[in-house]
């Protein structure tokens, strides 16, 4: 028999190749290598920096933004096309001042506004971390972005209206875990990317933080915590649960929040997790507007093709198989006042993201080819307005805006 | 699969042809290793494509004789009122009526009633050739192809068919017969996505809801009439707002 | 030119159950594990979701879940005397293609068998006295108590509903009481019986039999099995067999191995290949991989330590013939072991008929009933019986799909307005009450290889020579008496018997229950494969399936086929590893 493949033994065998081929690496101590591992967890650097299907850190997936697309580039050590010749100066100005070694700005699809918060030690232990990873020569694509996004001198206009360096600084009135949550959050976790509110600039709008956003045709929703905040009625222990398993009594994480839960949160100590939770659950809202409701002939249709399609999974009272098949009463996907994201679920299904605690990649099935633009617009809906949910209703031109939108450019 | 794509316009604009090889486009030997695959948007789609024809005008009229005859339109709907004839002519211009998943090698023998099907026609050539020689026997002695006999002519004929009691120029009877009926009913049950079961008026004869996927609410009926309104896969009319 | 692969430790030859099981109890050991299957990666939401499953005509009818029986089929025969010619389509049973296998497409019937079919042979001898002339059952040389754990592995892994009969040796109220012993009680509750099953205890105890509900595969509730895979309840949609499950509520390996499985960094699947031979070494003696084929034509040898056959039945027997690993069997000189002892499943049936209680069997699930096994193996006295074994009889509800299930009373023709009325009068209020009998093997049912039909590479096809025998027709005749008491006091107006009769018929549909072929045994010249499933010829190779069953018992075999893998996989990973080499001296 040839010998079994013990997973740490060819870890350790990978560390030992890697490091002398890196003229910047040292052979540093395992705790700071674990240290800058899981400094990468918080962050979620595979998720970006990994094309599906190909070599994890050696980049080459596209960010698709609304200026363009951009790619992340090859973050192992691979001296040509990778991080190789770079020193601990180096990738800190990347990390902290959004800029390359050779001084040029990196485009903020980088969250390196989010990153600056990381202070020095984190920075040098990710560098350690990385510097631990086989090699791979993979080039960068070219960015795919018009005039004058594709002017890197414009980004020094962009960091001076809305990017400001620095290490996060505790708040002394607040508990130590409110102050790690925040952190977290804030810093490398960087979820403000994708659930806050963007300007014309693609900067943060301030008043609109964690109040949802939208990117790359999803709409992400509202997580804070708070009263009036998206996610007030879960409790501390179900954020844990969801961001740990990617599931909970409410939901089940899909799309982009799959990529997080998979590469970061559900690596994450419980005890960070709950510092998120503690943070999130301290950010109030405002009350939203009450939505208008559907029509009684779309609700009738609606609640047709609900009974008919969805009833299977989601139940008759939308009350879901919790921690199987989503609820949508009380879901605050339903509830955003932002369809997108029910309407592409409806159109193109959706896969529970697979974890460490629940490995099955429950999915549900797409109905582009079986709902009509009216039939998706109308059991939508439905469910935005039924159960005690209280959401805007959709229009058909919504939906056909969206399937066009997601058509594949080469089919 | 046949039709893995993601245009609902191409699925409801009955381009899905049933393409030349069964296998189509995603059948390739791949690797998976480390993943689950599984891409967003993706739909192993059923193969129809209800527009299609094969028949010749006086086939059509044949096929429609005879399974107006098997399920006739009495008190209640029939084969002509389900698409019958119409299901029976796309399937046989697809890749069922050219045998494609069958073994259709050689060398060919009568073979026993439990050996099943022999013939070296796939469905759509037995149809062809049967059709053409039952006409003839038709014209030869009651002067008349089977479609303009009277329905007692047909029915007697029908049950010849049915014993294998008829030559018909090399065709088994009894294969044609039993493949007739079996066709015959799968086009009166169908989903009607294939053209058959129009406005599922065989599903509405008997009782069956047709393409559902849930029926917990009904488990303690303890014998009493279940009454759910029936649904293709292409939905039914409450789907659309009034 | 067949392109030389890296070697791999292990080769699976198929990824239906077995090859799900051993590939997850081997990667465990940590070997680095190919898998090979010839039909297409299978996922629920793509594949078969709840968007596109209940469609009759496409997976039952055009048989799309189906091996291709364009690429391959097998002929059939009933005898020594006729030719055989090829299936060209499915009928009687449906092999299954593509990962999952034919697990994707069952019911989810899940049964142990009974501690005495595992030693029929010598457990009906001692009883009755010699086997008569021509029968050639055998005992497995695994025994009931030995398979306890794996079957209880199974069933967990798996989820099945039920109600233990025998905890321990304690005979339970509510379950089987002649079951062998279990360690524990089934990991969910029955599923929810409807009005047909009620009908049918309350016969059943009349008779004074013991109904008991079927053990089911599909979900009585929401349940996360040991591996952590999560299976949903079961919706009662009426689409099990022949179809996909598309919510995630039948057991399967998607749904209950393939998301750990897949995600280990020492298991690789390749899809659409199919494995042409096991190759050998000079001595003939030991494996050294397999030849395979892609879609494409292009063609590869894979080294591998160990092969283990996983491909169906039928497949597996072809294969070793192919491969040249032990002697055909032939029936005119009793020579030879590979291809002996095919059996199949002897099935009967009374209809029952109701004049103004509807059955609603469009409410349903594959593995929805109750049954009583006091006809079963020898749970009875057979003394001047004239057979052996038995079967179990049951009232299952598994589906009104209207193609296929429109049931009318006796002496309603075959077409038209008469028929019509007749469907139309009693589709929703009828319901069957089934015996599903066991198949004794016989010197002259048996498999071999075809003399004139070849697949698409050139192979030639299996053949089937097969037929009822003298003891399936007497144990048939009895077990549809009884089933026959029970319909008649199921208060319908009318009952119809559909007894079996005349010889076996390929085409309609009974069961893909095929059993034999690479049977196992106590020693080389009784059997194929030993008490672990390994070849005695070539020890590594390891044979899966049914295929090892010396004979079919009165039960749905997917239970002992995965209880078999289970207990292989144990000894490979315990002894053979250790030691590779012969696990029973012969």
């Amino acid at each position: 028999m040839s010998a079994p493949l013990h997973a740490s033994a060819a870890l350790a065998a990978l560390v030992l190749v890697a490091a002398p081929l890196t003229a910047t690496a040292q052979v540093n101590s395992f705790a700071q290598v674990e240290r800058g591992r899981y400094a990468v967890a918080t962050g979620n650097c595979e998720g970006c920096h990994t094309a599906p299907g190909e070599p994890s850190y050696a980049g080459g997936r596209g960010l698709e933004t609304p200026f363009g697309t951009i790619y992340a580039p090859n973050i192992t050590f691979e001296p040509e096309t990778g991080l190789g010749r770079w020193s601990k100066d180096d990738f800190w100005r990347a990390m902290h001042e959004g800029k390359g070694p050779d001084g040029s700005n990196y485009y903020p699809a980088f969250p390196y506004p989010h990153f600056t918060k990381m202070p020095r030690e984190e920075v040098d232990a990710i560098y350690d971390y990385l510097a631990t990873l086989e090699p791979v020569r993979k080039e960068k694509p070219e960015n795919e972005l018009p005039f004058p996004m594709n002017q890197r001198l414009s980004l020094s206009v962009w960091n001076w209206m809305f990017f400001e360096p620095g290490v996060y600084q505790p708040d002394p009135e607040k508990s130590a875990a409110w102050n790690r949550g925040a952190y977290l959050v804030e810093g490398p976790g960087h979820c403000a990317a994708c659930h806050t509110e963007k300007n014309i600039a693609g900067g943060d709008k301030a008043s609109e933080h964690l109040k949802g956003g939208q990117l790359d045709n999803w709409s992400a929703p509202d997580i804070r915590g708070g009263e009036g905040g998206g996610i007030a009625h879960w409790s501390e222990d179900q954020i844990v649960e969801y961001l740990k398993t990617g599931r909970n009594e409410h939901t089940a994480a899909f799309s982009s929040m799959a990529e997080v839960i998979e590469y970061s949160t559900q690596l994450m100590l419980e005890d960070d997790l709950r510092a998120i939770a503690v943070y999130l659950k301290d950010l109030d809202s405002d009350a939203r507007q009450p939505a208008d409701r559907p029509g009684e002939p779309v609700m009738t249709a609606g609640a047709a093709v609900y009974f008919d399609n969805c009833s299977a999974c989601h139940v008759a009272d939308g009350s879901g198989v919790p921690r199987i098949f989503a609820p949508l009463s009380g879901s605050g996907k339903v509830n955003d006042p932002d369809a997108t994201t029910v309407i592409r679920v409806i159109l193109e299904g959706a896969r529970a993201v697979p974890t460490k605690a629940h490995p099955s990649p429950l999915s549900m099935p797409a109905f582009d080819w079986k709902l009509s633009d009216e039939q998706v617009a109308a059991v939508a809906s439905y469910v935005r307005a039924s159960w005690g949910n209280a959401a805007a209703p959709v229009t058909a031109d919504e939906v056909a805006a969206l399937r066009e939108a997601l058509q594949p450019t080469v089919q | 699969m046949a039709g893995r794509s993601l245009s609902r316009r191409h699925f409801l604009a009955g381009l899905m042809v049933g393409t030349a090889t069964f296998m189509a486009p995603g059948a390739t030997a791949r690797v998976v290793s480390r993943e689950i695959p599984w891409l967003p948007g993706r739909t192993d789609m059923p193969p129809a494509y209800p527009a299609q024809r094969f028949f010749t005008p006086a086939e059509r009229r044949c096929v429609d004789a005879i399974t107006a005859r098997l399920i006739p339109s009495d008190d209640g709907p029939g084969a002509r009122d389900a698409g019958v004839t119409d299901f029976i002519d796309s399937q046989l211009a697809g890749f069922y009526g050219r045998g494609d998943r069958w073994y259709m090698r050689g060398p060919f023998a009568d073979g026993l009633e439990t050996q099943g099907y022999q013939s070296e026609h796939p469905p759509a050539g037995l149809y062809r050739h049967a059709i053409e020689a039952l006409d003839a026997h038709c014209q030869g002695t009651l002067g008349a192809n089977f479609a303009d006999l009277q329905p007692a002519q047909q029915d007697e004929l029908l049950t010849r068919l049915e014993e294998g009691d008829l030559e018909l120029d090399g065709v088994s009877a009894a294969a044609f017969f039993s493949l007739v009926l079996e066709n015959a009913i799968e086009g009166f049950f169908c989903d009607p996505i294939y053209g058959g079961n129009r406005d599922m008026v065989g599903w509405k004869l008997v009782g069956f809801p047709g393409a559902r996927y849930d029926y917990r609410d009904y488990l303690d009926h303890d014998g009493a009439r279940i009454d759910i309104e029936p649904v293709g896969l292409q939905g039914r009319p409450a789907w659309d707002p009034a | 030119m067949a392109r030389k692969l890296p070697p791999v430790d292990v080769v699976l030859v198929g990824f239906g159950w077995t090859g799900a099981i051993l590939a997850q109890e081997l990667t465990d050991e940590g070997l680095e594990v190919l898998a090979i299957e010839r039909g297409a990666w299978r996922d629920t939401p793509t594949d078969f979701p709840t968007t596109t499953a209940p469609d009759e005509l496409r997976w039952y009818w055009r048989k799309e879940m189906f091996q291709n029986n364009s690429r391959e089929t097998l002929t059939f025969r009933n005898n020594r005397g006729q030719t055989a010619l090829p299936m060209r389509r499915w009928g009687s049973f449906l092999v299954g293609e593509g990962v999952g296998g034919s697990g994707v497409h069952w019911n989810g019937q899940t049964w142990r068998f009974l501690p005495s079919d595992f030693v029929a042979a010598s457990h009906n001898i001692d009883r009755y006295g010699p086997l008569p002339e021509g029968m050639t059952v055998q005992d497995y040389g695994v025994t009931y108590d030995e398979l306890e754990p794996h079957f209880d592995r199974f069933e967990k892994l798996c989820g099945i509903g039920g109600k233990a009969g025998n905890l321990n040796g304690r005979i339970e109220a509510g379950g089987n009481p002649f079951e062998g012993w279990r360690s524990a009680e089934y990991p969910n509750p029955p599923m929810h019986m409807t009005f047909s099953q009620n009908q049918f205890a309350r016969a059943t105890a009349e008779l004074g039999l013991k109904a008991f509900p079927g053990p089911s595969a599909n979900m009585s509730r929401a349940y996360t099995n040991p591996l952590g895979c999560q299976l949903a309840p079961c919706t009662y949609c009426g689409f099990c067999e022949k179809f996909g499950c598309g919510n995630y509520s039948k057991a399967s390996a998607q749904t209950t191995i393939l998301p750990v499985l897949m995600k280990k960094p020492n298991f690789t699947l390749k899809t659409h290949n199919e494995v042409l031979t096991i190759t050998l070494d000079k001595s003939g003696q030991r494996a050294t991989g397999v030849r395979h084929v892609d879609l494409e034509g292009n063609e590869y040898e894979q080294p591998a330590d160990l092969v283990i056959v996983c491909a169906y039945a039928l497949g597996s027997t072809r294969l070793m013939m192919l491969s040249g690993i032990g002697e055909i069997y032939n029936p005119a000189t009793g020579e030879g072991l590979v291809g002996k002892n095919y059996c199949y499943q002897v099935m009967s049936s009374a209809e029952v008929f109701y004049e103004d209680k509807y059955t609603n069997g469009f409410v349903g699930a594959g593995a929805l009933g109750m049954a009583v096994d006091e006809y079963n193996g020898d749970n009875f006295d057979h003394t001047g019986l004239g057979f052996i074994g038995g079967g179990y009889i049951a009232n299952w509800t598994t589906n009104a799909r209207p193609i296929e299930t429109h049931r009318t009373p006796e002496g309603t023709p075959t077409w038209g307005s008469a028929w019509k009325k007749a469907v139309a009068d009693n589709f929703l209020k009828s319901t069957s009450v089934g015996a599903h009998g066991a198949s004794m093997a016989y010197a002259n049912n048996y498999l071999d290889l075809d003399p004139t039909y070849t697949d698409v590479y050139g192979r030639p096809l299996m053949r089937m020579t097969y037929d009822f025998t003298p003891n399936d027709m007497a144990m048939s005749g009895f077990l549809t008496e009884r089933v026959r008491e029970i319909a008649e006091l199921m208060g319908g107006r009318e009952i119809k018997l559909n007894p079996r009769e005349g010889p076996y018929d390929s085409m309609p549909y009974q069961t893909t229950h095929n059993t034999g072929g690479t049977i196992m045994g106590t020693n080389p010249t009784n059997s194929v494969v030993n008490r672990y499933l390994q070849s005695w010829d070539v020890p590594n190779v390891f044979v899966m399936g049914a295929c090892v069953f010396p004979q079919n018992a009165g039960y749905n075999p997917t239970g002992a086929v995965a209880a078999l893998a289970y207990h292989a996989a144990e000894a490979i990973r315990t002894q053979y590893l250790r030691s590779p080499g012969p696990l029973v001296q012969a």
